[in-house]
């Protein structure tokens, strides 16, 4: 099967459902004539014009509140975030008009947005061009969270995403956009929301990771193959809605979970995916979950700094072991 | 006396104004009542004393153009076509409500009239409004967008960031600001540099009009001046229009400890209603006793919403997580 990368994925994705679905507009900075900071939208607006693929001002919070209006007069508006770390801009928007618009008028509208942010450490950006918001969102009724990690999840997702008659917010790490490649086939494809993907099969502990931190659980998990240790890698793909059932389900067939993920720690993602595996597999559990996220501190800028608050394979092969020392004699 | 030949609206347009605010004066009249009965929860934020804004704007619109609304919405909401009995079954919690209970008094919305929420947030219905002014362009039927919203907003950066898009890409949008005098309790003057709202429209390079905003005529045909420009391609416009509420903030508060006395007695004489009754009677449209009938008309319109939306059952329980998602 061909190859693409994460940005090519997106853009394939993108591509396929601006064809498709004329109601489909996209808005953002940069993402015209330029073809966006991250080329994601590269050649998408020689082939659909500045009428569907608009360079806005610098005013997050005017676009992403357009949209709204855009989608409950029935459009699909697709904003871009820049950098994710910019959507506490437009914040007011998202989670007091766009997640509620729908309940509060007792279902007379829906509100199909795209939202795409980019997410994710590692390039020695600095304090507000590396963080990760995704569990906010998580956080609130009225939105759906997508976290790909690979160009095949990335594309069936986005795809599912622009078909979708609700906010959805969707997170790609932009450390992955050239560097992650894998198969995309030709034919088209939708991943639906809401089903894991078991990425690595085992039988001794579950590490449940999202987006980046997939890759990087991969890696680990490859290591702890070669001490003898075998780990089932879970991707959620989606936070909202979660597939609860996939994960209860490996925890109970491993007896232990380690889960990964870039946002902080306080009150996140892992925080929340413990719980659910807590309750469901509390019989289960031979000792307790451990989570590996990133330190709760703002992103620093001198690599050796960032390195260190971000999780590494290092990180979590040490919280594998510790599930696994920590294990109730038989 | 004039007659109505000279009039500068036809008579049944001033007419149906006539009858659109005096059902606004009324309905908040009501609310008042109720609230204090405690027949409703949450707050009541009335506009008794601004009627002729909504209804003068909304008269300058088609069906399908689309408003966005404040926390104070009732009366853009009854301007634009929106009927009493589901409003007030609304602010009661009802499930026979516009938003079947789960919008509520600061929430109304009746998307099928174009009218597309009020709002909570001050200001955040500008974003809705300007969406929907891309949408109208994009299909190209002449349908406009209108945003009211309050002294208060003008200072959102919302309204900066929209409006700057609104002029670059010429969409078919009035801003509408009322200018009840406070925002919440302190002048406006103490919150907004400068000349106010038309000058910073105008450093935008969009046209803005003040007008006195309790005389419907005077609202409505600065409003259509608007509206047709926006309706021709010519790009967005702002329209102020000065005006007060008699009551306070909201029904807990009675308006009186930052307003004066003779400062509310100077805006009674200004009141809109019996200005449009006063043209009306004197264009010999209506006779006094037209009057008369018209108002217990719309008063026994109202009282038996009242009645009726008591009556109604709340939303069962079960509805809680419904129109989560779509
Ligand atoms: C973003 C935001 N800030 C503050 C409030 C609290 N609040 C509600 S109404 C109001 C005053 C609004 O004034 P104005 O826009 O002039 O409208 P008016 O109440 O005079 O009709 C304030 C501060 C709010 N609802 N939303």
């Amino acid at each position: 099967m061909r190859e693409l990368t994460f940005a090519q994925a997106i853009r394939e994705a993108l591509d396929e459902e601006l064809a498709r679905d004329e109601k489909i507009v996209l808005f953002g900075e940069d993402i015209g004539a330029w073809g966006g900071v991250f080329r994601t939208t590269e050649g998408l607006y020689e082939k659909y014009g500045p009428e569907r693929v608009i360079d806005t001002p610098l005013s997050e919070e005017g676009y992403v509140g357009m949209a709204v209006g855009i989608a409950m007069t029935g459009m699909h508006p697709v904003p871009e975030i820049m950098f994710g770390d910019f959507i506490t801009l437009a914040m007011d928007q998202i989670v007091n008009q766009a997640a509620k618009m729908r309940y509060m008028t007792g279902g007379q509208v829906a509100v199909p947005i795209t939202i795409r942010a980019t997410m994710g450490g590692g390039r020695s950006s600095g304090a507000q061009h590396s963080q990760s918001w995704h569990a906010w969102f998580a956080h609130v009724p009225g939105l759906k969270v997508v976290v790909p990690s690979t160009p095949y999840d990335a594309k069936g997702l986005l795809k599912t995403a622009l078909r979708d008659p609700n906010p959805v917010l969707f997170f790609e790490d932009k450390v992955m956009y050239h560097k992650i490649k894998g198969p995309v086939p030709e034919e088209e494809y939708l991943i639906p929301f809401g089903v894991a993907d078991i990425k690595r099969e085992g039988s001794d502990v579950t590490i449940v990771a999202l987006s980046r931190m997939v890759h990087t659980a991969l890696a680990a998990a490859e290591q702890l193959a070669q001490e003898g240790i075998s780990a089932e890698v879970i991707d959620p793909r989606t936070l909202t809605p979660l597939d609860e059932e996939t994960l209860i389900q490996s925890v109970c067939k491993t007896g232990g979970a380690v889960i990964v993920d870039e946002g902080y720690q306080r009150f996140g993602v892992t925080a929340e995916l413990a719980a659910v595996i807590a309750k469901g597999a509390f019989d289960y559990l031979d000792a307790p979950i451990e989570r590996v996220a990133a330190m709760d501190v703002p992103i620093p800028f001198s690599p050796p700094l960032e390195f260190a608050t971000i999780p590494d394979e290092e990180r979590i092969i040490q919280a594998v072991h510790r599930v696994l020392e920590g294990r109730r004699p038989q | 006396m004039s007659d109505f030949k000279t009039l500068p609206v036809e008579p049944n347009l001033l007419i149906e104004m006539y009858r659109r605010m005096l059902t606004i004066r009324f309905f908040e009249e009501a609310i008042f009542d109720v609230y204090r009965k405690g027949w409703m929860p949450g707050l009541a934020h009335l506009s008794d004393g601004q009627e002729a804004t909504p209804v003068g704007v909304c008269m300058a619109l088609r069906p399908d153009d689309t408003i966005t609304s404040t926390h104070r919405g009732h009366g853009h909401i009854i301007a634009k076509g929106g009927q009493v009995e589901p409003m007030m079954a609304e602010v009661m919690g009802k499930v026979t409500g516009y938003c079947r209970g789960k919008g509520g008094e600061m929430h109304i919305a009746d998307v099928s009239l174009g009218i597309l929420g009020a709002n909570g947030i001050v200001g955040g219905g500008l974003g809705i409004a300007t969406g929907s002014a891309f949408t109208a362009k994009r299909e190209g039927k002449g349908r406009v967008s209108v945003a009211f919203f309050g002294d208060g907003a003008v200072n959102q950066g919302l309204w900066y960031e929209t409006a700057n898009i609104a002029v670059l890409w010429k969409l078919p949008l009035i801003y509408v600001c009322e200018n009840n005098q406070y925002t919440e309790f302190t002048y406006w003057k103490n919150l907004t540099a400068g000349e106010g709202l038309v000058a910073r429209a105008q450093a935008m390079g969009m046209p803005g009009i003040e007008v006195d905003g309790n005389d419907v005529v005077a609202v409505y045909q600065a409003a259509r001046q608007l509206v047709e420009a926006a309706r021709r391609g010519e790009g967005p416009a702002t329209l102020v229009c000065h005006t007060i509420r008699y009551g306070g903030h909201h029904v807990g508060d009675p308006g009186t400890a930052y307003r004066t006395k003779e400062e509310m007695d100077e805006w009674r004489k200004k009141d809109s209603i019996q200005r449009c009754e006063r043209l009306l009677v004197e264009s010999g449209i209506f006779s006094p006793q037209d009057i008369e009938t018209t108002r217990s008309e719309i008063e026994a319109r109202i009282q038996n919403a009242v009645q009726k939306a008591r009556q109604d059952p709340f939303p069962p329980v079960e509805e809680v997580s419904e129109h989560v998602y779509a």
